[in-house]
């Protein structure tokens, strides 16, 4: 590092957040250990889907004996003994799927509500069907492609990655800043010659420094431990990481612009995160919205990270074919910045 | 007031008021501080002390008044006054997690000029403490560290709000020795305290403040004379008794 560069304000500012992050053993392990945590918890929850047999809730004793004896002998089934009392809470639960109650015709109870269940009745209805008697016009010809990338597991260390970099950047900064406040020290800092804009800016760029981390550690083990494809180039993985997180950062300074407590800049963050939590699509597809919501969820800075991600890493997308997803984060990532700037209690 | 030539004011204030809503802090302030010397504010909490120092320092906006700081002002001139002024406030804490080192290299990386981070650790005699994290060190040190960002764009004037408030007595002492090094080069110093005998020791004049006005101003032996003495008949006065005879001795909340 040459003299005059490091002696510059903006390194100063720089190293000093840093520093201060690093420095908090706390703060790192849930910017970095948590997300892993996560990904392994979900990875047990979420097998690969192929394998998964459909769950048969059939009573117990004699009447039932046939009906098990013809489930327990058909491919993708298990079955599970279930007392009368107790079916309702199985099917809530998700114990089982569905519930098989040997009438002639034979009755099923299921929630239509629910894909799994749905697909089980189905399932189900077949292997009666056919061990009744029924004969197929015809098989299909079946070839099963086992595709890398279409499990649940690939689908969701994109979006864990766009949801760190948005915790982390909108935490670490808001939190940051509010700190700084509580303890008069930007006041302090106001006191002397510093650029306003050249403290928000290292805060910006602190946050970057992370970034090599943030996004290795959940890729790594999406790759190592359940053999995720990347698809995309490292390039192009870099630039939506940097952008996502600079937008995210600016929106952390947003936030923290007024808030004078850990309370009041806690509940902003929540406000603004949990909403993105749930409608971007991080855990399930944000198609599941009406049709009428998708303009809102499509503009929100998490929908075009994780999709962005996705396609890049999945789909193995070029920077030219996420433009749209890149552009919505630059839009929230300057706008919020300009505005923190001029809004900023510095007291 | 005095009649002084304005080019030797290192500050000069007229009429200066600041309302909160219903709460009056700061009524009517008018003063001046010559070139190199060094001027307390005295006065009870929640006097005005703290208000009236930062609208000087150009942390506050005045509702009314006039305030010119070494010939400039703050609407025109504030790039070039923050350069040329050391500022240590009542309440900021350092961060932690930084050592003092990197603490004084970010203050000093925000002036164009000044002194280096060597000579500021030995100024302020912190040169043992040069990597310890700030959130290790004592008061007194902690307190010595802000003096030295203070320092760090080797002021002409230093604005100080009550730099040893809550200090143990060597602690205070030895920072008196440092502020008396800094003005005896020639550099100013505008400073609030609660303190009497850091006034007595320290300020070459001091303005009594209360309830938002200036209620006594002159060198600490002349207020000690004029209205000190006569209540004092067995030991020498003090800025103490004049203290207590013009802000009263009832005890005051915030």
């Amino acid at each position: 590092m040459s003299d005059r560069f490091s002696s510059s304000p903006l390194v100063q500012l720089t190293l000093a957040r840093f520093r201060e992050f690093i420095r908090e053993p706390e703060a790192v392990f849930w910017a970095f250990g948590f997300p892993i945590i996560v990904s392994l918890a979900l990875a047990l929850a979420f097998p690969s889907r192929a394998d998964r047999a459909v769950i048969v809730g059939v009573h117990p004793g004699g009447d039932a004996e046939s009906l098990r004896a013809t489930l327990n002998s058909s491919a993708g089934i298990t079955v599970r003994e279930i007392s009368q009392d107790e079916e309702r809470n199985a099917l809530r639960e998700g114990r089982v799927n569905v519930v098989v109650i040997p009438t002639d015709p034979p009755t099923y109870k299921f929630d239509p509500a629910r894909e799994e269940s749905r697909l089980a009745r189905a399932v189900v209805d077949d292997a009666l069907k056919r061990a009744a008697g029924r004969t197929d016009p015809f098989t299909a010809r079946e070839e099963p492609q086992e595709v890398a990338g279409s499990r649940y597991i690939d689908w969701f260390i994109p979006g864990l990655i766009g949801m760190g970099l948005m915790s982390n950047g909108m935490w670490g900064i808001g939190f940051g800043i509010v700190q700084a406040r509580m303890r008069k020290l930007l006041k302090r800092m106001v006191a002397s010659p510093m650029k306003k804009s050249e403290y928000l800016l290292a805060q910006l760029i602190a946050r970057l420094t992370f970034l090599p981390f943030e996004v290795l550690a959940p890729l790594l083990l999406g790759v190592i431990a359940f053999g995720m494809p990347v698809n995309g180039s490292v390039g192009a993985i870099v630039v939506v990481t940097m952008v996502g997180a600079l937008s995210f950062g600016a929106l952390g300074l947003l936030m923290a612009t007024r808030a004078r407590t850990i309370e009041a800049i806690s509940g902003l963050m929540n406000l603004a995160m949990v909403p993105m939590w749930i409608l971007s699509g991080v855990f399930f597809s944000s198609g599941n919205f009406p049709d009428a919501m998708q303009p809102v969820i499509q503009a929100l800075p998490l929908t075009a990270m994780t999709d962005a991600l996705r396609a890049v890493i999945l789909d193995g997308a070029t920077l030219r074919q996420v433009t749209s997803e890149l552009l919505v984060l630059a839009a929230w990532g300057i706008a919020p910045f300009f505005i923190a700037l001029r809004l900023f209690s510095w007291r | 007031m005095e009649n002084i030539d304005r080019s030797e004011m290192a500050v000069r204030c007229e009429r200066l008021r600041k309302t909160y809503g219903p709460v009056v802090a700061v009524a009517d302030v008018t003063l001046s501080v010559r070139r190199g010397e060094c001027f307390g504010l005295l006065g009870p909490n929640g006097a005005g002390k703290t208000t009236t120092i930062e609208i000087l320092e150009g942390l506050l906006t005045p509702d009314a008044g006039d305030v010119e700081v070494l010939g400039l002002r703050w609407a025109h001139h504030s790039h070039d006054l923050r350069q040329r002024l050391g500022i240590q406030l009542q309440e900021t804490q350092l961060p932690d997690k930084l050592t003092v080192e990197e603490t004084l290299r970010l203050f000093r990386s925000l002036y164009p000029r000044g002194r280096t981070v060597d000579e500021l650790l030995a100024i302020v005699e912190l040169e043992s403490k040069r990597t310890s994290r700030v959130g290790r060190l004592s008061g007194g040190q902690k307190q010595r560290l802000s003096l030295a960002c203070a320092l760090a764009g080797d002021p002409d004037l230093l604005f100080l709000d009550e730099p040893t408030t809550g200090l143990d007595p060597q602690s205070r002492r030895q920072l008196w020795t440092l502020l008396d090094q800094f003005r005896a080069a020639g550099r100013t110093i505008l400073m609030t305290t609660h303190y009497m005998d850091e006034a007595e020791f320290l300020c070459d004049r001091v303005a009594v403040v209360d309830h938002g006005r200036i209620i006594a101003l002159g060198t600490p032996k002349d207020l000690i004379a004029k209205l000190g003495a006569p209540k004092v008949i067995t030991h020498n006065g003090t800025l103490e008794d004049v203290f207590m005879a013009l802000t009263g001795r009832h005890l005051r909340d915030e």
